[in-house]
């Protein structure tokens, strides 16, 4: 074990070599991966917004399918940077060797990282985006207040890379991530307010979901969809970066113990 | 200025050294390499040269510029074919170029530009915008060197270069080194193949469980550790005949299996007597690298 492993990030600009290579790979698959990252999302906001809202009154003071584009748009960037930081990641440095052949470039792993998470964030940033453009086209978006989704997305699907990455810097194969799907990524879609506000949830349930992330993105999100300015939202902002700047932290720390031996 | 300096490199994994204290130097435009079996612990010595592991201890300058510290700098003139290929399966010959020479900061334009040159030494030219999967092993080898080479590096890395090639393969490979050589390009290969080490080095190191055992010139290696003629015998009744007549007449027998190799600096007699054995097979041939390398590390299974 090497202190060095410790030391704080070093980072150049090639990172962005690192984003190019997986933009260029990306641009090849552009369509059917927009379509198959849109399905998912798309038949959660509608499925369930028309055939339950059908059923249910006006939440928080809009429609259901209103009430829900905000959380779907939030659900859906992190399961579009989550899969890329985990599954397309784990391929590129374990099974392709990618950052190997990278690294004996003059690029660092520290570059190659956050290229990774720069890179998950775009990703997932097209396909919150992509959420938020057929809602807006559904007019579920009441205000160009709407507009300052895009960096909160971002700066979502960063926290969600990073989270991501920690992941893969532990994970000894495929199957691994199944448990941090099951385990943290469906809890959190079903305990951040996506589906139903957090206030239907138990007390104690509550207080956890105040610490989790999807809970501060989709707090920001659905207010400006709804065209009001979200309450405490420095608050939220600081938790979100918090998650990103820690994680991305922990997951270079592993990656470095696991590749720099 | 020597081009790789490495003083006293130490490192160990879990309590067990797997680089034991090595010092060498590669000079401008010589091959140097490093034989061993495996787990002497050459590719740890590559990745240690390349800043990729920082050493226990121990001193490594590559061009003047200290390893780890800034190994980055020193990788803007060094090429690198690693022992696995790590070419991008998701795009063509030629896009695996360009990507990989964005790496070393180099302009699109620059690399187009060089695209040309390096796919004709890699006999790819017609291949250019075929996707990796249909490449056969030596051709993905080939591309592997180019693109080791878009930096047009002075220095060249090379683990196990020829490993899993048909022979033809190989011999293209080697000629193609043989011409970087010519170029003026500095190359430091690891190889546990000896006819490889004794064909293109210059220079080269026998290393065993992390320790360097000798180094030298190949055709001074052979000199100095081993008898120039080995006889060969093969056949059931090969260990009868080496207590027989075998060991008094060679300096020195080894036997493995059904095989007898002697050592000797004169085979005349033994070869006669040979001759005349029915049921005995022989070879007799001048001593090679090989010889020198089983003599050093022992014939014993290494993994």
């Amino acid at each position: 074990m090497s202190a060095r492993h410790y030391q704080p990030p070093r980072f150049s600009l090639r990172f962005l070599h690192v984003w190019r290579r997986n933009a260029l790979v990306w641009r090849k698959l552009a369509i059917p991966s927009m379509l198959g990252n849109l399905a998912d999302p798309m038949i959660y906001m509608l499925g369930l917004g028309f055939g339950l809202g059908a059923m249910l009154p006006e939440v928080g003071g809009t429609s259901y399918i209103g009430f829900l584009a905000a959380g779907i748009v939030c659900s859906s960037t992190m399961m579009s940077a989550s899969f890329e930081a985990m599954y397309s990641g784990f391929s590129r440095m374990h099974v392709q060797k990618t950052w190997d052949a990278i690294m004996n470039a003059p690029v660092t792993l520290d570059d190659v990282l956050l290229g990774e998470a720069v890179w998950a964030a775009s990703k997932s940033f097209l396909s919150g985006m992509a959420v938020l453009l057929v809602a807006t086209v559904l007019g579920l978006t009441q205000s160009w207040l709407a507009l300052w989704m895009l960096p909160v997305i971002f700066l979502t699907g960063i926290a969600f890379s990073g989270m991501g990455l920690v992941m893969t810097a532990l994970s000894p194969s495929y199957d691994f991530f199944m448990y941090y799907f099951t385990l943290v990524i469906t809890p959190m879609m079903l305990a951040c307010g996506v589906f139903f506000p957090l206030d239907q949830l138990p007390p104690l349930l509550q207080i956890v979901a105040q610490a989790l992330p999807l809970t501060h993105a989709v707090s920001i999100a659905r207010p400006l969809m709804n065209g009001a300015l979200p309450d405490g939202i420095i608050t939220h902002l600081l938790v979100l970066a918090a998650y990103a700047v820690v994680s991305f932290h922990v997951a270079l720390i592993l990656t470095r113990r696991r590749l720099l031996n | 200025m020597q081009y790789l300096r490495v003083r006293q490199l130490r490192k160990s994994y879990g309590g067990q050294e797997v680089v034991a204290g090595i010092d060498f130097d590669l000079k401008p435009g010589e091959c140097f390499g490093l034989l061993g079996p495996n787990g002497a612990g050459k590719t740890t010595t590559l990745r240690l040269c390349l800043g990729l592991t920082e050493p226990d201890s121990g001193d490594i300058t590559i061009f003047g510029l200290p390893v780890p510290g800034q190994a980055r700098e020193a990788r803007l003139k060094i090429g690198v074919v690693p022992q696995t290929d790590n070419l991008d399966p998701d795009f063509t010959v030629r896009e695996n170029l360009l990507v990989y020479g964005r790496y070393f900061d180099l302009s699109d334009a620059a690399i187009r530009n060089r695209i040309p040159e390096l796919l004709e030494f890699a006999g790819l030219s017609a291949r250019a915008d075929v996707r990796i999967q249909t490449l056969s092993g030596g051709m993905k080898r080939r591309l592997t060197l180019a693109r080791a080479l878009i930096n047009d590096p002075d220095l060249i890395f090379l683990d196990e270069p020829s490993t899993g090639l048909d022979p033809q393969a190989r011999h293209l490979i080697w000629e193609r080194l043989r011409q970087l050589m010519n170029q003026g390009k500095t190359i430091f290969l690891t190889t546990h193949f000896m006819d490889e080490a004794e064909r293109l080095c210059h220079r080269l190191a026998i290393m065993d469980r992390g320790r360097m055992i000798t180094s030298g010139a190949p055709r001074e290696l052979i000199a100095q550790h081993i008898e120039p003629q080995v006889v060969e015998v093969f056949g059931d009744g090969a260990a009868a005949w080496a207590d027989a007549f075998g060991r008094a007449a060679a300096e020195r027998c080894e036997i493995t299996g059904e095989t007898v190799f002697c050592y000797t600096h004169d085979a005349d007699s033994m070869v006669h007597h040979l001759d005349s054995q029915a049921g005995l097979r022989y070879l007799h041939r001048p001593a090679n690298l090989e010889d020198v390398f089983l003599k050093l590390t022992g014939r014993e299974l290494r993994d």
